[in-house]
């Protein structure tokens, strides 16, 4: 297949010129595409709707959001690695009031999707956006960042312990309205991530992010100190790919009916098919935002084409594909599908 | 507002310890203001290094055989750079811009001095030429280590009321840094605004000699960046807004260009205590 690499007007936001049917679902939340924006890697979507029409694509995940205002941490807060990047912004943000005034109004006028991205310190902080965002208009889902550090036990990550993950989840839950579909992100710094999936689902989850960054560091050999004012920080881009995939297979099969936002390293329409094909029903694409800005339009456009050149008619012909024959999806009853 | 384009290289040529590649890029001289840079796509679709590289634009030509092309200087510091360096005629670019807030000039021709620190100097040609339009007196001072990393003597000696160079091994010019003659360069000429592109240790201390002698200053920052467009929050640094209320600010979209004055240079590289949302309590 031909990648059409650049933006407006060259290619990439030209209408996809196969048929398939490109509509996605993520519990019930229905989008035209399955291909979504990442947190922390658009923003709140304004920057890259300068680049493609942001209603196009399945939605924008917001960057996570805290309750108050904060700062992030030092610079520098980046660094390349190989096929990737290192990052420790530490969550700068304006805050759930300013994010619900300015970004979400924004996004809700723009008629763009938006998936709300919320990380609290405390499984009180946690509920408390969640009560924000009850009254707020616009927001078609949560995605709930348990990935950050609990402050008040140890610093220990809420994604790395499936009570501690679940206790975010079940209170999130009971804020929210109950007609939001609340998403989990899950970490791959985890012995067991089906372990953790099942537990989330258990705490009564509509579906599952996955993967956050893993946790890298690189040292600067001329410092010889850490590359990053954070010392360690998310590793992301396509050196995760093979890893995100691992995760969506794996919570694939332990878990046949949750809906799953694949994420990790997609750069392409064939990445985000395997992706699909692993069990996903719907893909984020994130750090090569930053590499292309056009980049979530483009691999939408991309899978159109590579859906279609396999014998897809639909997305959802193609979810889970990979695991055809397995037993988990014959118990369904369901079988073996064959495409077109 | 930015475009990606396909641009094709027309030429790379060395310059001292340079290299400057002219490249088509169809929407963006057209929009180009001096102080705006743009991001490359390093390496073609399938590269490991995966972070746009940003450059000040040096040059830009919006009519010609090519309709709109643009300049950029490159120093090579790492494999990107290296590979920017490595292109040839007809070779195809990403480019992204005009990125970024330009420098603000003044409405009236008032006396301005340009500084540069190594290819620092490349924004600074067209905002002369611009400041000359406009009947100001534009002196320039360019500085570098040594004198192969001076960029565009001869050509900004055109632009320029005055020009002096300083070069650290005085290989160059005078012996010494750009702010050992700033100050006097500044009292004979009454200069009213400074304008400054260059490494953060330059900057600052040009701002402070600018707040001395009461000019207001425009300085150019050179923060590493991920995205060039605002979204990826990693080229923030302190800066304290209208309100008198210092923020982390994206220097990609509220920058590359800040009034030196209102920089916090001393603790780039920090979280000052009082800024917006600092932590209140150690985070580490």
């Amino acid at each position: 297949m031909t990648r059409a690499m650049f933006g407006r007007g060259i290619g990439s936001a030209a209408e996809p010129i196969p048929n398939t049917d490109m509509s996605a679902e993520l519990a019930s939340l229905s989008m035209p595409s399955p291909v979504l924006t990442a947190s922390g890697c658009a923003a709140s979507g304004r920057e890259l709707d300068q680049f493609f029409d942001i209603t196009k694509i399945g939605a924008i995940v917001t960057k996570s959001v805290m309750l108050r205002a904060r700062s992030g941490r030092p610079t520098p807060r980046m660094c390349e690695t190989p096929s990737g990047m290192l990052n420790s912004i530490g969550l700068q943000g304006p805050g759930i009031d300013e994010f619900i005034e300015v970004d979400l109004a924004w996004l809700e006028a723009r008629g763009a999707r938006t998936v709300v991205s919320i990380a609290g310190e405390s499984v009180d902080e946690y509920g408390k956006l969640a009560q924000k965002l009850r009254t707020a208009g616009g927001v078609d889902a949560i995605e709930v960042n348990i990935s950050c550090p609990n402050v008040a036990d140890r610093n220990q990550v809420f994604a790395c312990d499936p009570e501690m993950a679940a206790n975010v989840i079940q209170t999130v839950r009971r804020q929210s309205d109950s007609q939001t579909p609340i998403f989990a992100k899950l970490s791959p710094d985890v012995t067991d991530i089906a372990e953790i999936a099942r537990s989330v689902v258990r705490a009564g989850v509509d579906g599952l992010t996955v993967i956050n960054t893993a946790l890298g560091m690189v040292i600067d050999v001329e410092t010889m100190r850490p590359a990053l004012a954070g010392v360690t920080g998310g590793l992301s881009g396509p050196a995760i790919r093979p890893i995100a995939l691992r995760c969506v297979w794996q919570i694939r099969q332990a878990l046949p009916d949750i809906p799953i936002l694949g994420v990790g390293g997609i750069r392409t329409g064939l990445d985000a098919l395997q992706f699909i094909l692993a069990g996903a029903n719907a893909v984020s694409v994130g750090t090569m935002t930053f590499n292309d800005p056009s980049a979530p339009m483009r691999v939408h456009n991309e899978l159109a084409l590579a859906l279609s050149e396999r014998g897809f008619s639909s997305v959802s012909e193609a979810i889970s594909y990979g695991h055809r024959g397995a037993d988990i999806f014959e118990a369904d009853g369901a079988g073996e599908i064959e495409p077109e | 507002m930015p475009v990606q384009v396909r641009g094709e290289v027309l030429d790379v040529r060395r310059a001292g310890g340079y290299y400057v590649l002219s490249i088509t890029a169809p929407g963006i001289p057209e929009q180009y203001r001096p102080g705006h840079f743009v991001t490359v796509g390093i390496g073609g679709e399938e590269s490991g290094l995966i972070l746009r590289r940003a450059f000040a634009i040096h040059q830009v030509q919006s009519r010609g055989v090519y309709g709109g092309t643009l300049d950029v200087v490159v120093g090579v510091q790492g494999k990107g750079t290296r590979w920017l360096s490595e292109r040839g005629r007809h070779d195809t670019l990403d480019i992204v811009g005009p990125l970024g807030k330009p420098f603000i000039l003044p409405k009236e021709g008032v006396p301005c001095v340009l500084v540069g620190g190594g290819y620092g100097s490349a924004p600074l040609f067209m905002l002369a030429e611009q400041l000359r339009e406009r009947g100001c007196r534009v002196d320039v001072v360019l500085g570098a280590s040594t004198e192969e990393k001076l960029y565009g003597v001869l050509d900004i000696k055109r632009v320029s009321s005055m020009l002096t160079i300083t070069t650290e091994d005085g290989s160059s010019g005078t012996k010494g840094r750009v702010t050992d003659v700033l100050p006097d360069i500044m009292e004979r000429n009454n200069s009213a605004v400074v304008y400054a592109c260059g490494p953060m240790g330059m900057l600052a201390a040009v701002a402070a000699i600018a707040a001395e002698y009461r000019a207001y200053s425009q300085c150019s920052v050179e923060e590493s960046m991920a995205c060039g467009i605002g979204i990826c929050m990693t080229c923030v640094l302190p800066v304290i807004g209208d309100d008198g209320i210092t923020r982390m600010v994206r220097s990609c979209v509220e920058g590359p260009i800040f009034r030196g004055d209102l920089v916090r240079w001393d603790e780039i590289g920090t979280i000052p205590a009082d800024a917006l949302g600092a932590p209140a309590l150690d985070m580490s």
